[in-house]
């Protein structure tokens, strides 16, 4: 690649830099060319409220598997085994508890987002103030991994270039084609990018298994035996090449030994327990709290993703709303069983990357992984690489722009829209979301530049940890409990969610050694098990308040709740919502 | 929508919203039950039989297995069914009140 003008060219892969640039130019010009379609602010915020099932399961899918799932899923395996799984199951399952008790009533309720719902399910513009805070709070700490993701692939791409160029340039991208298109252009690029994501993840991984062997064949030399010689694994039904000899190169001295990755309760868990010096007998209960608190975290989190349930709305009814999201469990579903494979066969095979940090850590895997293919097989191995490339791309592009457009959407929607300006014309409310945009995509830079030695999925975990806490007691309880009031409900989620987001930054802090609390956590790991997965206590705490709070205060319950819970509950075919929006004509405009 | 003022009193009664919300709720937590017995049964599992869900099955250990691939399926039935009964439910509610 001498021949090349460009110095910063040097030892850049021409198969790996074609086929992400092409899905960046394809991302950018979607954008632009939906900037001529777009035109009502309607369009913007939610596209319109017509887009068929297919194209919208793909678009929530699209938008859900983000860098954490393309790339955190597979490095966090690679780096801590069996524990790392817990992430993809509650990932899916997640997204199964928000169908069971949230998405249909939100739906029937028929608000745009969920600072809407709050103020129309307690009658009260003071609380969409409190409960537009979190979906900024959720979105930067959401945005930060994507930004790993981004500086990541770029720094693999560019062997040269500092983890913070990619960073900024991969968020002037995004933040440029938001602040043009809106969402009506994300809606339509995000379901083509499910689809390459699934693609650039399956054709890697079956690859792969046909040459290096299949899924249990790789998980089977992880078994303790001596790593000097090639071991022969049994034959595995679900292999496609079972008679394919598995490789494994030797363990770094930093990797996690073979007993303790592949079993629950490995490094992840029972980090806080080792570093208290306590042996592997006592460490277990310490492992078993942190499993359930994550499982909790994760699973209530998805439910309050504010980017996620924004989409429920833009369904046309209720049924298709229902039928969209049995196809998006399937979608993610088929996406989830992937990424572990690339965990597993990468640790047999670019064991060097256990001894690398940051940007060139085990992060990386699912992108360098195909490569060890050049040798057997020459060009296809970048063009491989390169495929994994877009797929990386197309996962923080498409998350990115879904939460840079809800935050956005709060901040011209409801700051400027609602609070500042009430009075302001569509075309002014238009021109703030393009400001808005521009600063939401600029302090995301600033933030996803600092994390470079934190883990892309454990990032993803922590947002998870304050929707947990925050929005999703909010909408369960408003949905199911006639007796809250919006004191109750507000001093529960303010409460809850803020006890979760203070832990994760001294987490973080401690992690970038800005604070140093090892001795600390040292003496009390129980102390930092709770502050890094505070869910077990978060949830219930935000719930219990809730209920202790709206009785107290049960005289402020909404006058009219009997028809707020109908407009939740009974079936769309009634058309009570036309009823109840007659009703509520002198109020806010919609 | 025009409707008599007797459906619209069936409607607004306390006993319809009770019942809707009744049968809603059962029907999601019957459901939720499901998925969560598995959920929070597989850490304890592990912690009580490691050796069982250590045992190999084609390479995978039991554990790994059940939670990297057989949890999605499983999901896929427990949203299956609940759509189709949750649909079902809605006709019915529905059709009370038209009857």
């Amino acid at each position: 690649m001498n021949t090349l003008p460009l110095a910063f060219l040097n030892g850049v892969d021409p198969w790996i830099f074609a086929l992400s640039l092409i899905t960046v130019g394809f991302t950018i010009y979607m954008g632009f060319r939906s900037a001529k379609t777009s035109k009502t602010a309607g369009d913007f915020f939610v596209a319109g409220r017509s887009v068929s099932v297919g194209w919208n399961a793909s678009a929530i899918s699209g938008e859900y598997l983000s860098a954490a799932s393309f790339m955190g899923i597979a490095g966090m395996v690679m780096a801590v085994g069996y524990d790392a799984l817990w992430y993809p199951v509650c990932y899916a399952c997640g997204y199964l508890f928000l169908l069971l008790f949230i998405a249909g009533p939100l739906r029937r309720f028929g608000a745009y987002t969920i600072p809407d719902f709050a103020e129309g399910r307690y009658d009260s513009p003071v609380f969409r103030k409190i409960a537009v805070c979190f979906v900024l709070f959720i979105g930067f700490f959401y945005t930060m991994p994507q930004m790993k993701g981004a500086g990541t692939t770029l720094a693999y791409i560019f062997p040269g270039l500092p983890y913070w160029v990619g960073v900024a340039v991969v968020g002037a991208v995004i933040t440029l084609n938001v602040a043009l298109g809106g969402m009506k252009g994300i809606t339509l690029v995000q379901a083509m990018q499910y689809w390459l994501k699934l693609f650039a993840i399956t054709v890697p991984v079956f690859v792969l298994m046909a040459v290096f062997g299949g899924y249990g064949s790789n998980l089977a030399v992880n078994d303790g035996r001596l790593l000097t010689a090639p071991a022969i694994a049994a034959a595995s039904p679900a292999a496609p090449a079972p008679a394919t000899e598995v490789i494994r190169k030797p363990l770094v001295e930093k990797a996690p030994a073979d007993a303790a990755w592949v079993s629950p309760f490995g490094p992840l868990t029972t980090k806080a327990a080792k570093a208290a010096g306590l042996t592997p007998e006592q460490s277990k209960p310490y492992s078993l709290l942190y499993t359930y608190s994550l499982i909790i975290a994760l699973v209530c989190g998805t439910a309050g993703l504010p980017h996620i349930l924004v989409r429920f709305y833009t369904n046309p009814d209720g049924v298709a709303a229902k039928r969209t999201t049995m196809w998006v469990m399937i979608l993610i579903g088929i996406f989830y069983v992937f990424p572990p494979v690339l965990g597993v066969i990468g640790r047999n095979l670019l064991p060097e990357l256990y001894a690398a940090t940051g940007a060139k850590g085990t992060d990386k895997v699912v992108l360098e992984l195909p490569r060890i293919l050049h040798e057997h097989y020459g060009v296809w191995g970048s063009i491989l690489s390169g495929v994994a490339c877009a797929g990386a791309f197309a996962a923080f592009m498409s998350t990115f722009s879904g939460l840079l457009v809800s935050m956005t959407g709060a901040l011209a929607h409801d700051v400027y829209g609602r609070m500042l300006r009430p009075n302001s014309t569509p075309e002014q409310r238009m021109r703030m979301f393009k400001f808005a945009a521009i600063a939401i995509g600029g302090v995301s830079v600033l933030l996803g530049s600092q994390v470079e030695q934190l883990q892309i999925n454990f990032m993803v975990g922590q947002a998870f940890a304050i929707a947990a806490a925050s929005y999703f007691p909010l909408l369960f309880m408003s949905v199911w409990w006639r007796g809250m009031t919006m004191k109750g409900a507000a001093t529960g989620m303010l409460v809850g969610g803020i006890a979760a987001l203070l832990c994760m930054t001294l987490i973080n802090l401690n992690d970038l050694k800005i604070v140093d609390l090892k001795a600390f956590w040292a003496g009390h790991p129980l102390l930092r098990i709770l502050c890094e997965q505070p869910a077990i206590w978060s949830v219930p705490l935000a719930i219990g308040l809730m209920i202790i709070v709206s009785k107290a205060t049960s005289k402020d319950i909404p006058k009219d709740i009997r028809m707020k819970m109908l407009v939740l509950h009974a079936p769309e075919a009634l058309g009570l919502k036309n009823e109840y929006i007659q009703e509520h004509q002198a109020g806010a405009g919609h | 929508m025009p409707h008599s003022t007797d459906r619209a009193d069936t409607i607004h009664s306390e006993a319809f919203l009770a019942s809707l919300m009744r049968r809603q709720l059962r029907l999601s937590i019957a459901c939720a039950a499901a998925f969560l017995v598995a959920l929070l049964g597989l850490p304890l599992a592990n912690y009580f039989a490691p050796a069982l869900m250590a045992t190999r099955v084609g390479g995978f250990t039991l554990s790994w297995l059940i939670v990297g691939v057989l949890f999605f399926p499983y999901v896929w039935l427990i949203s299956g069914i609940f759509i189709k009964r949750s649909l079902k439910l809605e006709a019915d509610e529905a059709e009370e009140v038209f009857k």
